[in-house]
């Protein structure tokens, strides 16, 4: 993996892909700086880097709290998505008369903006179910839509080869569908990676609560009730880090699992 | 040489597809214990659904396949050993997990599975490629791979769809005598499907020439030529003659589609 990962540092392509985004983002930094400081805004409307980055290192205690909280829910709404995504796809791909039945349903739950079901669920559900429902909600569809593509894009010839052993269902499942679905698999979860987190951020949103149970979306709104600005910055910048972090977590899963064999997770020759 | 007798008959099968296209219309087939059997004929001609028949994945519409024991499909699920026209190995498992499929599917023992494998990879020289994944071998590999694979069971009877088509000349070249070789050492029975004269010749002991739309027997050629064959054969007047006569069977095949 190292030797891999040196090669491919050592063409210039993959050096200017790390390199050039770093500078952009030093550059606006820098910009931002500048507005702030030429202009004399005042924090309160705009703060400038150097401020959020002290808040950050200064609330870092009811920040990491809130950030443990957040990311709790969302790996776990993306827990749940991928079982029953992944189970529900199986169902499917078994059995037509579900799939007729289920499929419409599953669609809905999709269309329906997640920002609308968010406050009805928090009637009817504690506040901490309410935030996982929502995260479930939406990584759900791409985990399920994914993988039931995958399991119906098995090449018929091998397909033909199971019937002629006269394989199982069963074994047609194991050793044939489920592998072969996997790439679309994985491309479900790199989107349901970052779903869940917004599910979550826009269940913490909606529930408004404070305490010690409460996450980054939270702090946000919290910290605009306040005026806390450098605050709300801090708690944006954290969320979108964890945002990134959990899409390349899912990409690199990805490429470990897939190098080996498929298509999109070879390097070629340039 | 007296005709052994046969494994398997198909009596006036037909095969229409819900598009109403009528691929077979009353094929009367034998194929015999030990043979190379080809079918030749143009693309449409439905050698390819013939196969499909012969193998249980397609049922017939009018007639029937008739084993050698009465029955109406192959008696156990390694009787037969099916070459598709693409290698269509799974490209998730590496060489030796491909060619075990068969085994696996069937329950077989691991351990004897694994030394059967490492017998057909040997049969087909990809020792050494093992644990590759299908992606890094060339087309021909690939499909030595799938001849491995459909021979791992021991089966009675082999089927080909074409099995050569999509490879070079030289691959494919080598390719036919290291299956006339298999076929010599193994003495399993083939039917071949393909639409090359030349190939046809080379292989077999008898061609069963198609018509094309709706798919018949117009005729068959035996191929009395000694085996093994080899590039002298491929270079003899006996082979030019042999593939004169064919081309010209072909031909008239053809033509009754035109007339018809």
């Amino acid at each position: 993996m190292n030797g891999s990962l040196a090669a491919w540092l050592a063409r210039p392509q993959a050096l200017l892909r790390i390199v050039l985004p770093i500078l952009l983002l030093a550059l606006g930094i820098f910009a931002w700086h500048l507005v702030v400081a030429i202009n004399d805004i005042p924090p309160y409307v705009l703060p400038g880097p150097m401020l959020v980055a002290r808040t950050l290192v200064a609330d870092w205690p009811v920040l990491s709290a809130s950030l443990a909280v957040t990311l709790l829910t969302t790996f776990e709404g993306l827990a749940l998505a991928v079982g029953g995504g992944i189970g529900l796809a199986i169902l499917f791909n078994q059995s037509r008369l579900v799939e007729y039945s289920l499929y419409p349903y599953a669609v809905i739950l999709q269309v329906t903006p997640i920002v609308a079901i968010a406050p009805l669920l928090l009637i009817y559900l504690p506040q901490q179910a309410a935030v996982l429902a929502c995260a479930w909600i939406v990584a759900f569809f791409p985990v399920l839509a994914n993988t039931t593509l995958g399991l119906n894009s098995v090449d018929h010839n091998l397909v033909d080869l199971f019937r002629l052993y006269r394989a199982s269902r069963w074994q047609t499942l194991r050793h044939l569908k489920l592998p072969a679905a996997l790439p679309h698999m994985f491309g479900g979860l790199r989107i349901a990676g970052g779903l869940s987190l917004i599910g979550a951020v826009v269940a913490e949103i909606a529930a408004g609560s404070a305490g010690a149970g409460s996450g980054l979306a939270y702090r946000i709104a919290e910290s605009g009730y306040r005026l806390d600005i450098p605050r709300m910055f801090a708690a944006l910048m954290l969320l979108a880090a964890t945002g990134i972090v959990i899409y390349f977590a899912m990409s690199l899963i990805s490429h470990l699992v897939l190098r080996r064999w498929h298509e999109s997770a070879i390097a070629r020759e340039p | 040489m007296a005709s052994p007798a046969p494994i398997l008959t198909l009596r006036r099968v037909g095969k229409t597809f819900p598009n109403s296209v009528v691929a077979l219309d009353a094929l009367d087939l034998e194929v015999r214990d030990g043979e190379f059997l080809s079918l030749l004929g143009p693309s449409g001609c439905g050698k390819s659904t013939a196969l499909r028949l012969i193998a249980a994945l397609a049922e017939p519409s009018r007639g029937e396949v008739v084993w050698r024991n009465g029955e109406s499909e192959p008696s156990a699920s390694h009787t037969i050993g099916f070459v598709f026209q693409e290698p269509t190995l799974m490209p998730w498992a590496t060489v030796s997990a491909n060619v075990s499929l068969p085994l696996r599917l069937a329950g077989t023992d691991l351990h004897a599975a694994a030394a059967r494998v490492a017998q057909m990879l040997d049969r087909v020289g990809l020792s050494e490629f093992a644990s590759t994944y299908p992606r890094e071998l060339s087309g021909g590999m690939r499909m030595r791979v799938s001849l491995a694979r459909a021979l791992v069971t021991d089966p009675e009877l082999l089927l080909m769809d074409e099995p050569f088509a999509a490879l070079d000349e030289i691959t494919r070249f080598r390719l036919n005598n290291d299956l006339l070789a298999l076929w010599q050492a193994l003495g399993k029975t083939v039917v071949f499907v393909t639409h090359s004269v030349f190939e046809s010749v080379y292989l077999s002991n008898r061609i069963v020439v198609m018509t094309p739309r709706p798919g018949r027997v117009f005729t068959e050629i035996a191929i009395d030529a000694p085996y093994p064959r080899d590039e002298s054969f491929r270079t003899s007047a006996e082979y030019a003659g042999y593939c004169r006569k064919t081309s010209q069977a072909l031909a008239a095949a053809m033509a009754q589609e035109a007339s018809a």
